[in-house]
């Protein structure tokens, strides 16, 4: 944020300075050469892995196993029509695709509302209301696994999208509400108070005034939640037993792998991974401020 | 300007409570009543025991085995993760070239960001998955450049020695570029000038990281180190997919136990609550600790 142009400022000890100057250079040019191997060393390792992955997608599982660092004699895409067909990915893609679309929309709006009014409107017990709320956050999801496994069954829930929509969003609300009861209380009064006067009524105020000017703060926690959203393993895996054309993604790909375990077919489940590895990757590098902003903004508040 | 106002609050806020209370608040509760209880399964009674599934707990080495790991994990992955986000962070921050004053970026800096956050948004379902084959005796990239350079080719997940470290490893390795975004963006945040002041000054590199950026990140660090010791404590889904806590329990995790014992070959529901309410209470103590631990004055940039 500080844009100090040290070029224009007049320098205190001239003489001392231009001294200094020459180990400081020398110390600054090994610095660099060290940082950069070692920054290189690390991409390399985040990188690698993925690249393989790629790589591996395309090879035959002769070719994966003979040699895991060779490249492929010839590009075996059907490797990913398999994936996508016989294993399912495609349909497993759209099925998350839905579930995360319905539970990012709940998620959001029922999130953008209890931090509305707990950021601008005083009533008896908000302070406890609140604290309740957002106490949901230090809880680990393990202790109400068993429970929940039962109030989704005995509400008719299990084994539906229905279900784990309306879980992922009230697991992500405890979060979404401190997030966003934050951001609402940094908006300005003045806006609000001037639309009331102007006659604007209070639903109004909310959804013409207040929500495009929370904009910034909901892209940020919306980011936050899709990605926990459509990366959710644990909850599916217990409230999306059996009926396998309602898996979600996570839940397929693991099933690939235990399908690998018994079948050996390394090229299929490499070919899954890198499936439902990429769009999320194109999505990243394409909004990639946005989403490092938006990721570590939860954590900063 | 009153009018509209109750109405606005109770539909505005009444929803969210309702679904958070039924899926979020209730399960939470009722764990601990189920945790004394003996409850076997799907549809057999269930009879309170007090804390009956405490004291089994107390004796159970599977879980002291767990634990133990917990325990690892909690020591060693926010120092590491900590340690080597703040350093690859000041290497992108202040490791360049340019500028005399040495506080300019390396070059490439944007793209080594891109790069290192790369794991954050891949699910964790897919890195399991990815380093479970990366580790494959047969068929890893791993062995692959091992046994090329005529080094022993390790079993990895499959030997109880190395199991635990290995998925320990990819723990750190996943969650080190998160942090290396979120350091250099506090990183940004520190006046230009102090760094400039304190270099005319004749501080060293070294001296100007100890003594001005860690003390200056220090809020940050703190909330990396809450956020990486919950994380520690959990480790379910990495281990469940890589190694389902074996080779002979060695890389087991207290979630993968409660997993195990509510929806595994038995189904124990009050005994795996009970695990839960561990779970629960020491997910709190950490919290609370690292704060206490942690707590310094607040350092506001005017």
């Amino acid at each position: 944020m500080t844009s100090v142009d040290s070029g224009t400022r007049p320098s205190p000890v001239t003489a001392s300075g231009r001294t200094a100057d020459r180990p400081l250079r020398r110390e600054l040019g090994v610095a660099n050469a060290f940082s950069h191997t070692f920054l290189l060393l690390w991409a390399a390792m985040t990188v690698l892995p993925l690249i393989w992955m790629v790589v591996s997608s395309l090879k035959t599982n002769g070719e994966i196993l003979a040699d895991p660092w060779a490249l492929p004699e010839a590009l075996r895409l059907d490797n990913w029509t398999r994936a996508w067909t016989k294993a399912h990915i495609g349909r497993y893609f759209v099925n998350s695709a839905v579930v995360v679309a319905g539970s990012l929309t709940l998620t959001m709006l029922f999130g953008a509302t209890a931090a509305y009014v707990f950021a601008r409107y005083e009533f008896r017990f908000r302070q406890v209301v609140y604290y309740l709320f957002v106490g949901g956050m230090m809880f680990p999801v393990f202790l109400a696994l068993v429970p929940l496994f039962f109030v989704v069954r005995n509400a008719g829930l299990f084994g539906t999208w229905t279900g784990l929509i309306l879980v992922y969003s009230a697991y992500s609300l405890p979060f979404t509400v401190f997030f966003l009861t934050a951001f609402f209380r940094t908006l300005p009064t003045s806006v609000a108070e001037a639309a009331m006067i102007d006659g604007c009524g209070h639903f109004r105020l909310f959804f013409r005034v207040m929500l495009p000017m929370a904009r910034p703060g909901l892209i940020s926690v919306g980011i936050f939640n899709f990605l926990s959203h459509w990366n959710q393993f644990l909850l599916p895996q217990v409230l999306m037993q059996g009926d396998e054309s309602k898996w979600v993604l996570a839940q397929g790909l693991n099933a690939l792998a235990v399908n690998q375990g018994y079948a050996g077919d390394y090229a299929q489940l490499f070919a899954g991974l890198t499936i439902a590895t990429l769009p999320v990757l194109v999505v990243y590098v394409t909004f990639q401020r946005q989403i490092q902003a938006g990721l570590t903004a939860g954590q900063l508040k | 300007m009153r009018q509209g106002r109750l109405p606005l609050i109770i539909s505005f806020l009444l929803p969210p409570l309702v679904l958070y209370g039924v899926f979020v608040l209730s399960p939470y509760l009722q764990a601990f009543q189920i945790s004394t209880t003996d409850w076997l399964g799907y549809s057999a009674q269930a009879d309170p025991v007090g804390l009956a599934n405490f004291r089994t707990l107390l004796h159970d080495g599977y879980v002291w085995n767990a634990l133990q790991n917990n325990a690892i994990l909690l020591a060693v992955v926010p120092v590491l993760t900590i340690a080597l986000g703040l350093f690859f962070a000041t290497m992108l921050a202040m490791g360049g070239r340019k500028g005399r004053a040495g506080v300019h970026g390396v070059r490439g800096t944007a793209v080594y960001r891109l790069v290192y956050f790369f794991p954050q948004v891949l699910s964790v379902v897919i890195i399991a998955l990815l380093w479970k084959e990366l580790y494959n005796p047969r068929s890893g990239l791993l062995n692959g450049a091992l046994g090329a350079l005529g080094l022993p080719t390790p079993a990895w997940l499959g030997d109880p020695r190395f199991a635990f470290w290995c998925v320990l490893a990819v723990m750190v390795w996943s969650n080190v570029g998160f942090y290396v975004v979120l350091f250099g963006a506090a990183m940004q945040a520190i006046p230009r000038d102090i760094y400039e002041a304190v270099l005319l000054d004749g501080a060293s590199r070294t001296v100007m990281l100890r003594k001005i950026t860690i003390p200056l990140l220090w809020d940050t660090v703190q909330v990396a180190w809450i956020y990486l010791a919950i994380a520690a404590l959990d480790g379910f889904i990495l281990v469940q997919l890589m190694t389902n806590g074996g080779p002979n329990f060695s890389s087991d995790v207290i979630g993968n136990r409660m997993y195990d014992t509510a929806f595994g070959s038995e189904t124990k529901f009050g005994y795996a609550s009970a695990i839960g309410v561990v779970m629960f209470f020491l997910t709190l103590s950490v919290a609370v600790l690292a704060l206490r631990a942690a707590r310094r004055d607040r350092i506001e940039y005017s």
